[in-house]
């Protein structure tokens, strides 16, 4: 197994699964209501330290809904006195002009606000909850409060051909950013998959929309447009390779490569109550166990791309194949690549517009979903 | 932008030493861009009040041996096309 060489270099604090919305592309585990045990302030605080020493020096605050944490301020605070730049990354709900305010205070750099769509009604419904309204006034909120503004919103089959609506609203909402980023397929959204996926037109529309306005808009905003990798021939560097320099740390302390890792029943991964990310990072099986390339098979082993993909993402290779070592079938020199055509062939149905009805991400659906695994 | 303007670092960019990776970083909304020093002495002179002649003359006057003009014109130029600078 590889080493790393230089310690964590982004921290992800996921500070809570706990969320008042229920969007059905939920990257986060479908059994999350297992992990009911949260750090303590103290306990992340203690974390974020360690990581600094090692390093990590980007630090995103996400969930979950993070500002259902009553001590996110608090967390601010110590992070940034840390030194870390500091991300909230939330859906709006929770937040008002005053926390907006006391967060600038305890000195947080930017905040991410996402949208599940362009307009009221199809937003509430994807949102599970009443949200838009407020969504807005927020977005105002933190542009007058003179945070740098980055949106953020995930297309799927049913928001992304209003894609131009989408941009006119971050337009209209002055955003310095904005990320239209296709679903991508873990945890809620891989279950919803056949929901969510759009077809080949859509994408084509929607990349040339996207196009249109980064030229149109250059000098206002600056719109990155993600295509769904399942579309691509690559796969993506996913975290830029395992251990490499991302490090997720799940509500109850379990230390993730990645958001997605958590469903590899085989990997017992570590958690700083116990250990601390010093030896999480450089020395745990966890973390180890996909570092470099010693770990591949073929194709990646012999392959011209592997130092440039790492293989594509070990999540996405165990969650479609059953094993992480694997390519990424969203590469088509994997063995595998079929399990990503049949779902792109699938989608390009036109019933599947009509037809799938999508899992919200809520406690009852996940109870539903653990019942459906274990029976 | 013409020369006489002020430069300014983008709202929610932040110039940085880190340690641990013994070079100065740009750190901007969730991302980061590791800086070659020369890079990092015209950033830390952006301050909001020099435009590009006096960054150059304050360069200047740290490393007198150099021939810098083209140089901070140059990183200039790349620093607002990525929109470091505003």
């Amino acid at each position: 197994m590889a080493s790393a060489t230089s310690g964590p270099r982004w921290l992800l604090a996921e500070l809570t699964y706990k969320c008042p919305l229920q969007c059905p592309y939920c990257s986060n585990p479908t059994d999350y209501t297992r992990y009911q045990s949260e750090l303590t302030t103290e306990e992340w605080i203690q974390t974020m330290r360690q990581a600094r020493d090692l390093g990590a020096v980007q630090l995103g605050f996400s969930g979950g809904e993070p500002l259902v944490r009553k001590d996110l301020e608090q967390l601010v605070a110590a992070a940034h006195e840390m030194g870390y730049y500091t991300n909230l990354i939330t859906s709006g709900i929770g937040m008002d002009a005053q926390r907006v305010a006391d967060l600038k205070e305890a000195g947080l750099d930017h905040i991410q606000i996402s949208f599940q769509a362009s307009e009221e009604v199809l937003n509430d419904r994807f949102a599970g909850t009443k949200a838009f309204q407020h969504k807005k006034e927020m977005a105002r909120e933190v542009k007058a409060q003179g945070y740098p503004m980055v949106l953020n919103f995930v297309l799927y089959r049913e928001n992304i051909d209003r894609i131009e609506d989408i941009m006119d609203l971050a337009l209209e909402l002055d955003a310095d950013q904005v990320e239209l980023a296709n679903t991508q397929y873990y945890g809620w959204a891989l279950h919803n998959r056949e929901g969510l996926l759009p077809d080949r037109e859509q994408l084509a529309a929607a990349q040339a929309s996207a196009e249109k306005y980064q030229e149109k808009y250059q000098d206002r905003c600056r719109f990155l447009y993600v295509i769904p990798d399942y579309y691509e021939t690559r796969p993506k560097a996913c975290m830029s390779g395992w251990g490499n320099i991302f490090l997720n740390i799940a509500p109850d302390g379990s230390a993730l490569p990645c958001q997605g890792a958590r469903q590899m029943t085989h990997i017992d991964f570590p958690n700083v109550r116990n250990r601390s990310v010093k030896e999480i990072w450089f020395e745990s099986n966890a973390f180890n166990v996909y570092r470099g390339d010693e770990w591949m098979r073929d194709p990646c082993k012999t392959c011209e791309h592997r130092h440039e993909d790492f293989g594509g993402c070990r999540c996405q290779a165990y969650q479609l194949t059953g094993d992480a070592r694997n390519a990424d079938p969203v590469c088509s020199l994997s063995p595998d690549h079929e399990l990503v055509t049949q779902a792109v062939e699938k989608a390009q149905k036109e019933e599947m517009s009509r037809s799938v009805k999508v899992a919200f991400r809520n406690p009852k659906n996940a109870k539903q979903l653990l019942l459906n695994d274990s029976g | 932008m013409t020369e006489s303007t002020a430069l300014k670092m983008t709202n929610g960019f932040r110039l940085q030493w880190e340690p641990a990776q013994d070079a100065h970083v740009l750190l901007y909304p969730e991302g980061m861009v590791k800086l070659n020093p020369a890079a990092a002495e015209i950033l830390s002179l952006v301050d909001g009040d020099r435009n590009i002649e006096e960054i150059t003359e304050a360069l200047q006057a740290k490393f007198p041996d150099a021939d810098l003009s083209g140089d901070v014109k140059e990183f200039v130029s790349i620093a607002t096309a990525n929109g470091w600078l505003s």
